[in-house]
């Protein structure tokens, strides 16, 4: 296993790049530590795969380069590298049983036979295919056959990282929480250095230490799954992270308070710097109801099981509230509550308020 | 509202009608023909199995035979790796893929009996370009008109020039259909060339593959119009296979009893082989 | 209104579809909710005329239309696969089923404009379908289910192939688009948070049957069966085996609790992830203490993976909460949330 450094990446599918435009992946600057899991987090097109495989080697970047533990790979092709990968759609050697699906990594390393069967045992034991083994693969359903993919990537303990682009897309949810757990489980126990690829922002939390939110090309933040969550930086990352996102709403700031709709609205701590577009940011948790607050008129409440979405009007803007206990009537008028600490202003998008001192 | 979905019948009958004139009204003719005896004036007597005794037995039958499974077997044994080989080395992106796919196809586009004249004159000592750069160039004492080695060498030369594209557009179909992902998977896995070939290429070119060899093998086991047109069947019966011995028994003799049990026996050949091959390249799949 | 009796559906030998009944109301948005291969699709294509009928009677509106093609029922049908005209402009796509039905000019602009609309493709209706990003491809397909006037439209996993966040404003705006419109709506899915964020009815599938039919909200609260409560949970319904005996319950790894009235003997009782809590909740709580196996930490939850004698369980609690891997850690459930299961599978309390 090994830290992973990337190091003023930039990369363009254009010989001649002119302006930033022209970028599929704008300068980017990153360390990830032995052993950790981290998560690209964002929207088809933000520059992830790209990214994805310029560490894996299958591309090689405009600019830029990659450190595998202080050692330059840039130049390296992908089987120099130690990398370990597992596809959006399960790649399975048909022809192979389960057990030299797993092999297969190793035997082409010329590894000696007992060390193989010793590591697809291991193997086959964490990822319960044991049974299956001998088994031709290309019967398998589709998270079996995902599963020896991961399993593939693992069975080599002299990886360097291993990578998953969207590796739950073509699971079934009931099978993706499980599939899900076990990843999580093998990071626990094997503890690589893990790279997961996704759009969809539970994968990313749930899998990793650290995340990092890209939008078109661009990072925006690099985080733990709770300060994306608690504080995002950008209204993208606001957005983006929990469902429903942050509500973002138009507002005017004034010193430690934002005017949303003609109300005052306290905020987290002043607010710094001046003009562009100025937009208040609170996620729907933390909007809740009183006898007192903002006037806002309830349009919809979808029961979702583990809570309840309001959706309601202030004025002309819409925005979203989450409730377990207090839930209203549609069509009735409430009074929203907006948690001071939660309640921040962001100017053209980035972050602008500072966070008051505990 | 039952009638609609029935509807669909009358447009198939015309399909039924013309099957049923053109294959079984000429097949049951066949085996009629088969089972008597003729010798004109519309008179006929009952032979019984007599025919395909006969020709079971027969030497010229035999060596006919033999002569038409050493054909269809060279023909497999070349055009099916070489058609991979092809398949495996033409561009699978860029501009080059129409140009080498147009490249490909050209030589099926020639009428078979055009290609037995083409090669007849490009063979042809003295007058041919290639009969003559052997033998006036090179010095290589080639004549397909008067060697049997010299017209086998051409009419397995000529078959492999204009079938290869067959095996080769099959195959290319059958690459191109894979999944970047597994090319990238094996690389990462550290796999060889050849491994990729063994465990990702040649599994999913299977089925085209399959396709290639049944097709081939019926095309090649059947052939007729080139040879024929190339070497008549010639020098003496060296090239003589099993379809042109037939045409000689059934036009040139006007043998049609045994020429009849011949088609019957041809064809029993031609589908029973192809049963094999069938079953022996799907058989994987039913476990 | 779609009525099915006692239809089936059979493929040489196999049955995909064993004999079903369900009436889908006019007006109602109605999702099918189950597991890849439980019959979703079988189902939607027995209704939309695509797939024949073994056995059984389809009607729509009253009308017997089992034997009648899909042509003449007047639907709809978006796919999971954004399937549009590649040589039409998205204006073209959408009006394309309006100029079959010989529809007036004047008219097939005023309607492809209100869908485009709706769906926010007004500056796009000029371009190709290449030209278009997927969500848009996809808004095209369903701009074309709404301009159409159609006694039914059928959803077939229609977000599947979107990203994340575009399948979330889409499916918020889905039921208000078809609302009001005359037609049944059938929603396939395989997502049981999509089912009640739809909310409407739910028909819930499994091994090619229809388990239970009723609101969302309710069949989510009270299901049937444990298959039924299974395929409604996402994430995965704890289960585990009790032994009750004189209106107490009692967990194989420990805890007990006072159990509505039931015959003695052995039970499966289901709660839900975000039932079993790290704190607290209520004085009825029962105490479950068990090794955690796998944390997850998603930003807004916590989830812990625990074993609590034989059997795993999921706690999923709003907030952060420490947990170590490899420790003992108390979770927390109100009985006042188990659903009770007999040995056959069906409810009991």
């Amino acid at each position: 296993m090994a830290q992973i450094k990337l190091s003023n990446l930039r990369h363009s599918y254009m010989p001649a790049p002119k302006g930033p435009e022209d970028y599929a992946l704008k300068e980017i600057d990153v360390t990830w530590r032995d052993g950790g899991a981290y998560a690209l987090l964002g929207p088809s097109g933000c520059g992830k795969s790209t990214l994805l495989n310029i560490i894996s080697g299958l591309l090689t970047p405009s600019e830029g380069q990659i450190l595998f533990d202080g050692q330059d790979v840039t130049a390296l092709p992908p089987d120099q590298r130690n990398i370990a990968q597992v596809f959006q759609f399960p790649v399975i050697y048909d022809t192979m049983t389960v057990g030299e699906n797993l092999a297969f990594p190793l035997k082409n390393r010329g590894v000696d036979p007992a060390t193989i069967k010793r590591r697809v045992d291991e193997i086959a034991e964490m990822l319960d295919v044991t049974d299956m083994l001998s088994t031709r693969a290309s019967g398998l359903s589709p998270d079996n056959k995902q599963k020896i993919s991961m399993g593939r990537g693992l069975v080599r303990d002299d990886v360097n990282a291993v990578m998953f682009d969207e590796p739950l897309t073509v699971i079934d949810p009931h099978l993706k929480w499980k599939l899900r757990s076990k990843l999580k489980e093998l990071h626990q126990r094997v503890q690589a250095t893990m790279i997961y690829v996704t759009h969809d922002q539970t994968e990313a939390l749930t899998f990793a230490d650290e995340v990092v939110v890209m939008q078109e090309g661009e990072v925006v933040q690099i985080g733990t799954p709770v300060e994306l969550f608690e504080r995002p930086q950008h209204t993208f990352v606001g957005h983006f992270i929990g469902s429903p996102g942050m509500n973002v709403l138009p507002c005017e700031a004034k010193g430690d308070r934002a005017v949303f709709e003609g109300h005052e609205v306290m905020l987290e701590g002043p607010t710094h710097g001046d003009g562009g577009r100025t937009d208040l940011g609170i996620r729907p948790e933390y909007v809740g109801f009183g006898d007192t607050g903002i006037p806002a008129h309830v349009t919809k409440v979808s029961d979702i099981g583990r809570h309840y979405v309001v959706s309601a009007m202030v004025g002309n803007t819409a925005l979203k509230a989450v409730t377990e206990h207090e839930v209203p009537e549609p069509g009735s008028e409430v009074f929203l509550q907006f948690k001071p600490e939660q309640s921040r202003v962001y100017r053209d998008g980035w972050i602008a308020t500072e966070e008051r001192a505990q | 509202m039952r009638t609609e979905n029935q509807k669909a019948w009358f447009f198939v009958l015309p399909v039924l009608a013309l099957v049923a004139f053109n294959a079984l009204v000429p097949m049951m003719t066949v085996v009629n023909y088969s089972v008597q005896e003729t010798f004109g004036n519309n008179q006929f007597f009952w032979e019984g199995l007599g025919w395909f005794e006969q020709i079971l037995r027969s030497d010229r039958f035999q060596a006919a035979l033999g002569r038409q499974f050493l054909f269809t077997f060279l023909i497999l044994l070349i055009e099916v790796p070489l058609g991979i080989i092809v398949a495996l080395s033409m561009p699978r992106k860029g501009l080059w893929v129409p140009v080498c796919l147009v490249l490909m196809a050209l030589p099926m586009l020639i009428p078979w009996n055009v290609v037995g004249s083409m090669w007849n004159i490009f063979t042809l000592p003295k007058i041919g370009l290639m009969g003559y750069f052997l033998n006036d160039v090179l010095g290589i004492n080639y004549d397909m008109t008067q060697q049997p080695l010299s017209a086998w060498i051409t009419i397995v030369v000529m078959d492999v020039w204009h079938w290869t594209s067959l095996v080769v557009l099959l195959c290319y179909a059958g690459l191109v259909s894979i999944p970047d992902a597994y090319y990238q998977a094996a690389k990462i896995d550290g796999a060889s060339p050849w491994s990729v070939f063994r465990y990702i290429q040649l599994p999913k070119m299977k089925t085209v593959l399959t396709i290639a060899v049944l097709l081939r093998f019926m095309d090649s086991f059947n052939i007729y119009t080139e040879p024929f047109v190339l070497t008549g069947g010639g020098p003496g019966n060296s090239t003589t296979l099993l379809s042109i011995d037939l045409v000689k028994i059934a036009l040139g003799q006007f043998d049609l009893g045994p020429a009849a049990a011949m088609s019957l026996i041809y064809f029993a050949i031609t589908l029973l082989v192809s049963w094999v091959f069938y079953t022996l390249m799907t058989k994987d799949d039913a476990q | 209104m779609i009525e099915l009796q006692d239809a089936t559906k059979r493929v040489g030998n196999v049955i995909h579809i064993k004999p079903t009944s369900l009436t889908l109301q006019t007006g109602h948005f109605n999702v099918l909710l189950g597991a890849t291969g439980s019959g979703k699709t079988s189902l939607i294509k027995m209704m939309a005329g695509l797939d024949p009928i073994a056995s059984g009677k389809v009607f729509m509106d009253g009308q017997d239309v089992t034997r009648l093609n899909t042509q003449k029922r007047q639907i709809s049908l978006v796919h999971q696969f954004f399937v549009n005209y590649p040589h039409m402009t998205v204006f073209d796509n959408i009006a394309s089923p309006l100029r079959v039905a010989g529809m007036a000019k004047s008219e097939i602009e005023g309607r492809v404009e209100e869908a485009a609309d709706l769906l926010q493709l007004r500056p796009m209706l000029h371009r190709r379908p290449h030209e278009l990003s997927g969500g848009q491809q996809q808004r095209t397909a369903l701009a074309r289910a709404i301009a159409k006037e159609s006694r039914a439209v059928f959803l077939d996993e229609p977000l599947a192939n979107l990203d994340y966040k575009l399948r979330e404003e889409l499916r918020e705006q889905l039921p208000d688009l078809f609302a009001g419109r005359g037609a049944v709506v059938v929603y396939a899915t395989s997502e049981p948070e999509e089912a009640l964020l739809l909310g409407g009815y739910t028909a819930l599938m499994e091994d090619g049957r229809v388990t239970q039919f009723g609101p969302t909200a309710d069949i989510y609260r009270n299901p049937e069966n444990l298959a039924a409560a299974r395929v409604f949970s996402d994430p995965p319904i704890n289960v585990a085996r009790i032994t009750v005996s004189g209106a107490q319950a009692q967990l194989a790894g420990g805890g007990g609790w006072t159990v509505p009235e039931m015959a003695d003997g052995e039970y499966m009782v289901a709660v839900r992830p975000h039932r079993v809590t790290p704190t607290r909740t209520s004085d009825a709580d029962v105490e479950l203490t068990g090794r955690v196996i796998v944390t997850e930490l998603s930003g807004s939850d916590s989830s812990a993976h625990f074993r609590h004698g034989a059997d795993d369980w999921v706690s999923l609690a709003a907030g952060v909460h420490p947990y170590q891997v490899g420790e003992d850690h108390s979770f927390y459930m109100n009985p006042a949330h188990c659903r009770y299961f007999g040995q056959d599978g069906q409810r009991v309390a």
